[in-house]
């Protein structure tokens, strides 16, 4: 078994190596299948088509070529180990899981590896600590900005003050779930609201017990950390319980079409933050629909162009494509490799020239990578759904997180990891 | 004409009592052990040894564990991730606690440890049997993951819930960590289920796997003959556990490095294992590798075929993949109820009289 087994791997090795050309290798390492696809597949869409567009509008980056590959993940641990063994050889440029529990795992891999990550607004928060996670980014913003963010536009609406307030979260019961509890915890202290956590267990599609201990306890606001079908299910209870849906805030992983398309009118009011722009009405979709959709070239059947997520994959692409520019541009070479891919993200700077020129102004917040901050602005904006449109509908700009409170949680964290791993803290240059 | 045993003469009792009475059948195993041992390491990629030979490696002592305690003495257990969580844990909190434990001791402790655990949950087989049995198992599986998940002092109070496995040596060699080298873990896991699969060999041929045996095939004629079933079931759970919590130990410390219970050690686990041994051969050491082969080497290599071989798209791949595997199992099941194991038994039989059917 073993040695037949051997044989044919051999063979599919064989067959899978292809020719050996100079060109930029951007993975994505996607979930089209399983309990989370509804979110993997219109990012990984995203993600591919605007390469694409670049690959055949300019023809590359840099005048170095584009080549994407993708590895099925389905959001599991262990094929996201599988996958990134394969795609490590190959020269990756950077990775992006979409995953926190495979997050989890490659964080110590690529920092041996010397192999960029960004999880852009997922993974270890405390990767922002770029002293501590040289090789790690999650840029545009952490979990622990969302909380803070959610909070500061609660503290809004309710005149600066959340005294007395109760708020529950409601929370996959993972890793990625967890994270935020530490946050809400130090800002409960702060602002004086009672903080009641509410676990659901992976997938989450059983919620009864949750939403009734919602009904229950009567809080004033409810926040949620969820991802795939959790996320449907929670709008759905929360519809069928009667909670007012304006008091129901998503993290930016729990705000998608999927999410709230299946409660119907139900869901209309549901509040979520994003990091990203919503709809097509912005430049650069032109030029997509020209070179890529219409061309034919589109990575998926097209129906989740414009979508939450969709936006979310292109931004993704965009970031690690400017990322690539930049290194070209320190390094002065086109073929860039995944050390020099680190120095590009690390002295990433987009300002809103720059957003202008790429097409995509308010598409995502202005942002400074920085050797120290590897999370960039920390900045979210929140959205409404408008059930009778089907369409988000933003309600406020960019929001900063509260800077004060993340940092010393971030340091804390970061240092526990060293402690933990012994690995030093790298020095960053003055200026 | 070479497979035979005739002219294969046994001189003494342990000769004629040995596991492999076929000079063939010898020679094959230590010519692959002498492959795996001498020959792989100095081959082995990172790919092969982490996405490849550990998950078999670790599959199959887990695979063998379970094995022992349905196939050989008849014990139906859904609760394998349950027990695979413990063995990580208590690697984990072995590590932390007690950094200077060498990393051989720690698989160990962590395997008698589960020993404990899996005879504390097997006391109720001594009242219930069959698939009352498997549900009480089920709620281990449920209660221990909820427990791992739920306290926080089991995962050293990690806020987001994630073990991290610190880096150990044996010899001089890191074997945990990314650092590792792929041939040293590989070696590590190879040689721990070397030993084990020798142990579980020769126990399910000696008293206690014939007793396990009497058990499974009839628990009140077994009584009858003087089988002590308290004695018979509980020795199965331990042994079981402790291959399963050796198992857990070396998926996390060494296989993954950092793990989250609800996500490494779920009841899909569970089932995997059962599957694999069902497909392997209930009651048989062979049959918990081929299972464990099946099991795991299968998807990966329909996936390297479609995606690197054919260049299908991988969400095709992903849904093809599940559809040939579970198309597979059912093939195998209705060709050869008995697993793999038995087809193997079948084309032996068929080896020793070729040419000469009649």
């Amino acid at each position: 078994m073993k040695i037949s087994a051997s044989a044919a791997f051999c063979a599919a090795g064989l067959l899978a190596a292809g020719p050996a050309l100079a060109d930029l290798h951007f993975p994505s390492m996607s979930y089209r299948t399983g309990p989370y696809a509804a979110g993997g597949i219109p990012f990984a869409d995203g993600y591919e088509d605007y390469f694409t567009l670049l690959q055949e509008r300019d023809g590359g980056i840099g005048g170095a070529a584009i080549r994407v590959t993708e590895c099925e993940t389905a959001y599991d641990t262990t094929r996201g180990v599988e996958c990134y063994e394969q795609i490590r050889g190959d020269n990756p440029l950077v990775l992006q899981p979409l995953s926190t529990g495979i997050t989890y795992q490659l964080i110590p891999r690529v920092t041996e590896d010397g192999i960029p990550l960004h999880t852009m607004g997922y993974g270890r928060t405390s990767a922002a600590d770029g002293t501590t996670f040289e090789w790690v980014f999650n840029y545009p913003g952490t979990y622990w900005d969302a909380a803070s963010i959610m909070v500061k536009y609660l503290l809004d609406e309710n005149g600066g003050s959340l005294d007395r307030k109760k708020i529950a979260l409601i929370y996959h019961h993972s890793a990625y779930g967890k994270e935020p509890i530490p946050t809400l915890e130090e800002l409960s202290k702060k602002y004086g609201f009672a903080l009641t956590t509410i676990a659901v267990d992976h997938p989450g599609q059983e919620q009864k017990s949750q939403w009734l201990q919602i009904r229950r306890e009567r809080p004033d606001y409810v926040l949620m950390w969820g991802w795939g079908v959790m996320n449907q299910v929670a709008v759905t209870e929360a519809a069928n319980v009667g909670f007012p849906m304006e008091n129901f805030i998503g993290v930016w992983w729990s705000g998608a079409e999927p999410d709230v398309l299946p409660a119907g009118a139900g869901a209309d009011g549901y509040k979520s933050l994003n990091f990203t722009g919503v709809g097509t009405d912005y430049p650069f979709y032109a030029d997509l629909k020209q070179h890529v959709t219409d061309a034919g070239k589109g990575a998926g059947d097209g129906s989740s162009v414009g979508t939450v997520q969709y936006n979310r994959g292109v931004y993704a692409a965009m970031l690690a494509a400017e990322a690539a520019r930049k290194a070209q541009e320190i390094h002065g070479v086109a073929d860039i490799t995944p050390a020099q891919m680190r120095d590009g993200m690390e002295a990433l700077e987009l300002d809103a020239a720059r957003l202008e020129a790429l097409g995509m102004t308010g598409f995502g917040p202005e942002l400074v990578v920085t050797c120290e901050n590897h999370r960039g602005p920390g900045v979210g904006q929140m959205q409404q759904w408008n059930a009778a449109d089907k369409q988000w509908v933003k309600l406020s700009e960019f929001i900063s997180a509260d800077d004060e409170v993340i940092w010393p949680l971030v340091h804390e964290d970061a240092a526990a990891f060293r402690s933990e791993t012994g690995i030093a803290q790298r020095e960053c240059p003055a200026g | 004409m070479l497979y035979r045993e005739a002219g294969d003469f046994k001189t003494s009792y342990a000769a004629d009592a040995q596991a492999f009475p076929i000079r063939f059948d010898r020679t094959a195993f230590y010519a692959l052990l002498a492959v795996a041992f001498l020959i792989v390491p100095f081959a082995i990629t990172n790919y092969w040894s982490n996405a490849i030979l550990l998950p078999f490696l670790i599959w199959s002592i887990a695979a063998i564990g379970l094995n022992i305690l349905t196939g050989y003495c008849g014990q139906v257990s859904l609760g394998t991730g349950g027990f695979m969580a413990v063995g990580a844990f208590a690697a984990f909190k072995l590590m932390t606690a007690f950094p200077g434990l060498n990393i051989v001791f720690v698989v160990v402790l962590a395997g008698l440890i589960t020993a404990f655990v899996g005879m504390i949950f097997g006391l109720p087989s001594l009242r219930i049997k069959g698939f009352y049995l498997a549900v009480a198992t089920l709620a281990a599986q449920f209660f221990l993951v909820w427990l791992f998940n739920k306290a926080p002092w089991f995962m050293n109070y990690s806020a987001t819930g994630q073990i991290n496995a610190p880096v150990r040596t044996v010899f001089g060699q890191a074997v945990t960590g990314a650092a590792a080298s792929p041939a040293a873990k590989y070696l590590f896991c190879l040689a721990i289920l070397v030993v084990l699969a020798v142990v579980a060999k020769n126990l399910t041929r000696g008293r206690i796997g014939r007793s396990w045996m009497a058990i499974r095939d009839m628990d009140i004629a077994a009584e009858i003959i003087g089988v002590n079933p308290l004695r018979a079931k509980l020795s199965a759970f331990a042994v079981s556990s402790f291959f399963v919590g050796v198992a857990g130990a070396l998926y996390f410390t060494v296989y993954f490095g950092a793990v989250e219970v609800t996500d490494a050690f779920g009841i899909r686990v569970s089932f995997l294992v059962l599957f694999m041994i069902i497909i392997g051969g209930l009651g048989s050491i062979l049959g918990s590798f081929l299972g464990a082969g099946f099991m795991v080497l299968l998807p990966i290599l329909l996936k390297n075929v479609m995606v690197g071989g054919f260049g299908w798209p991988t969400d095709l791949a992903a849904h093809v993949e599940l559809l040939l595997v579970g198309l597979l199992i059912m093939g195998f099941l209705i060709v050869e109820p008995h697993g793999l194991a038995q087809l193997w038994r079948l084309a032996k039989e068929k080896l020793r009289l070729w040419p000469f059917p009649h």
